[in-house]
């Protein structure tokens, strides 16, 4: 394996982490408030059809971005309608999220481009191009630096940086603010939120929409910046990977980023080699698919350090009378 | 909430079921076609025939197995949402059964593969029933991820160890001794005529899964120490109920359910293993096990009843523009109304009971 091959898997990792880490982030903040989240992949779905839909018929990318970012808020305001105001189960608001995202996609997508369930694929001002960092093409020729630079951090879409920005970004929103002192507070002790005068209700509402839209961002990163439009789930399960690398995270920012650009790396592998040598042993690439699962089913046993959720997580709140 | 059973256990589901109906007529409406004209092509479509009839049973046989198995754990409090894994390495289970020998007859393969299914569903489930148990990890992420872990797990299988000549990621077909008698031979021999389907023997197992699971949990002091467990956990230890024997019997129990799935699915139909031989039943399973109540006869109703839907939404798709993904949207809404939007109809139908009727809570227990 040359320089070059390492680049270029270093390169797809970035691409492929973008959408996860969005979505593990999504799912970060609706968590950290006591929300659980397992609708992350219908919000993707939703977001990544009607951004592709919508770039696809106005030609205009950002117009897509606002569509995706839109119909992903709107799965987030029925989740939390049936989570926090009606206090049904948080679980099975998102499994029943996921099938309604999986059907009414294809449904639409036939009756708006009758394409057998995908939208036309979109021409380049419907999708996302990639931006040039400053001198990319000079240091192009300096051996090592060079490379890195220009082909590996520069070249991406915007979503791609707005992705890695958003980490420190919800550290400090989570650690440095008011706002996420009482939304971590929320996910832990809500009675102790209400005590204090704060409004548990809207403080979730604001988490679950916050979710909506990162989810939407990384759904239409997904059909408009890493695709070409929509096709049937295109998803393919990464919603449950962003909430495996949550766990694998224990609910913190930078570990997110961490556990997202690992399984970013083995779906890049994975893309590239059907299977690979490993200490002169053949691993099958579905072992390298399943291994984000297997991971995170270590970690969450507790083998590996200790995944601990936040306490009051998947609970409504009920306020005492 | 005080209310009468027959509020609880009909009227509800039933004010959940015509929301989630109408939501959905209004989505067909959407579309640009007619919603009644689309009910009466898929109840023609599901019960119309006895081919129809034939389509519905079969899939109502795979939503009875997933169904009771989701009801088990929710009786315990438990929600497995893996029963999807679960039936994809039963459908291992009972494949490696008809596979292992020239079967003469199908009434002697078809207890071993009864047996191979439950066992590997059941194993399927033991390991995020340990972790829950022992570990606390969470039994819902566990097990979705145990779902992805089995879909990698037969992919693989079917491109190596148990490939078949040729081209397509399938196992060899299953020798003649394995096929179950389906609908036609039955009734054939009385002299009823039924249409070609998949339906077969397994659909009277799967009546037969209901009254044992009845059994089980009402008529057993192993189903009393499950929902004892379900209502409350500290009472349950209190009693001397060891949570780590209820979680683990529970959902090895759940487990087994589910991959016997694989013996309508696999041995029943397909005769090979495929790569994909669920298609969704576990998840169907859930709002099964929802619209019942958890309850074996609702289970048995609910499970016919999405038997129709996957067989009429089959049948639309045939003959309108309407694509058979409009099954997954009802099935999504009566999942959303039946289990996360309950209260939305819970709380106005209480009220209207406090306000006009009887105090219910003075005459009838409260259900659950």
């Amino acid at each position: 394996m040359d320089f070059n091959t390492i680049i270029q898997i270093l390169d797809s990792t970035i691409r492929l982490a973008t959408p996860l880490l969005l979505a593990c982030l999504a799912g970060l903040f609706s968590e950290r408030s006591g929300v659980f989240d397992i609708g992350l992949e219908a919000k993707m779905l939703v977001a990544a059809f009607f951004s592709a839909a919508v770039a696809a018929t106005t030609g205009s990318v950002l117009l897509g971005l606002g569509a995706g970012i839109a119909a992903s808020m709107a799965f987030a305001l029925i989740h939390g309608i049936a989570s926090i105001t009606f206090r049904g189960d948080q679980l099975i608001s998102g499994v029943a999220l996921n099938f309604l995202a999986s059907g009414m996609t294809v449904l639409i997508a036939r009756d708006w481009f009758n394409q057998g369930g995908r939208t036309p694929a979109l021409m380049d001002g419907g999708r996302f191009q990639p931006i040039d960092l400053p001198f990319a093409t000079a240091v192009a020729d300096v051996p090592v630096l060079g490379p890195i630079y220009s082909e590996l951090l520069s070249g991406h879409t915007i979503l791609v940086y707005v992705a890695f920005a958003m980490v420190p970004l919800t550290w400090y929103i989570l650690f440095r603010t008011r706002f996420g002192l009482r939304l971590r507070a929320v996910g832990e002790n809500p009675g102790a939120v209400d005590t204090a005068g704060i409004s548990v209700v809207r403080l979730r509402y604001s988490a679950v929409m916050i979710a909506g839209v990162l989810c939407g961002i990384a759904g239409a990163y997904l059909a408009t910046g890493l695709a070409a439009g929509f096709v049937k789930d295109m998803t393919a399960g990464r919603g449950f990977i962003a909430l495996a690398a949550l766990i694998f995270a224990k609910w913190r920012p930078w570990y997110a980023l961490g556990a997202c650009l690992l399984f970013g790396l083995l779906d890049a592998i994975g893309n590239r080699y059907q299977s690979i040598e490993l200490l002169g042993v053949a691993v099958p690439g579905q072992f390298m698919q399943a291994l984000p699962y297997i991971l995170t089913v270590v970690i969450l046993a507790g083998f590996v350090g200790k995944a601990i959720p936040p306490r009051a997580g998947g609970e409504a709140y009920v306020k005492e009378r | 909430m005080t209310l009468p059973k027959w509020a609880d256990v009909v009227l509800i589901p039933l004010i959940n079921l015509l929301l989630a109906l109408f939501v959905s007529g209004l989505v067909v409406l959407m579309i640009g076609e007619d919603p009644i004209n689309a009910m009466k092509i898929m109840v023609n479509g599901a019960v119309g025939s006895t081919y129809g009839w034939g389509y519905t049973l079969f899939y109502a046989t795979n939503f009875i197995f997933t169904g009771l198995a989701v009801a088990v754990a929710f009786h315990a409090r438990l929600f497995n949402i893996g029963g999807e894994g679960q039936a994809q390495l039963g459908a291992l289970g009972v494949a490696l059964v008809c596979l292992a020998l020239p079967w003469p007859h199908w009434t002697l393969a078809l207890p071993f593969a009864i047996l191979g299914g439950a066992v590997f569903g059941a194993a399927w489930a033991a390991i995020p029933a340990y972790l829950q148990a022992r570990r606390g990890s969470h039994i819902v992420i566990t097990t979705i991820m145990f779902n992805f872990i089995a879909s990698a797990l037969l992919v693989y299988l079917l491109v190596s160890a148990l490939k078949a000549p040729g081209m397509a990621p399938e196992s060899a077909r299953f020798p003649e001794g394995t096929f179950l008698p389906n609908a036609r031979d039955v009734f054939g021999m009385i002299g009823v005529k039924f249409a070609r389907s998949p339906l077969n023997v397994s659909f009277l197992l799967g009546l037969v899964a209901c009254f044992l699971v009845w059994l089980l949990l009402w008529r057993t002091r192993l189903g009393y120490e499950i929902r004892a467990y379900g209502h409350s956990e500290p009472a349950a230890i209190y009693a001397g109920i060891s949570p780590f024997r209820i979680t683990m019997i529970t959902m090895l129990i759940s487990g087994a359910l589910a991959g016997l799935m694989a013996v309508n699915a696999v041995q029943g139909e397909a005769q090979r293993l495929l790569q994909d031989n669920v298609l969704g039943a576990g998840f169907v399973g859930i709002a099964v096990a929802l619209m019942g109540r958890s309850h074996p006869v609702g289970v048995l109703i609910a499970a016919v009843l999405f038997g129709a839907l996957y067989q009429g939404g089959a049948e639309l798709e045939f003959e309108t523009s309407v694509p058979r993904e409009m099954v997954l949207v009802i099935q999504a809404l009566v999942i959303l109304f039946t289990g996360a939007l309950d209260n939305m109809v819970r709380g106005p139908v209480t009220g209207a009971f406090l306000r006009f009727g009887r105090r219910p809570g003075a005459t009838t227990k409260a259900a659950e």
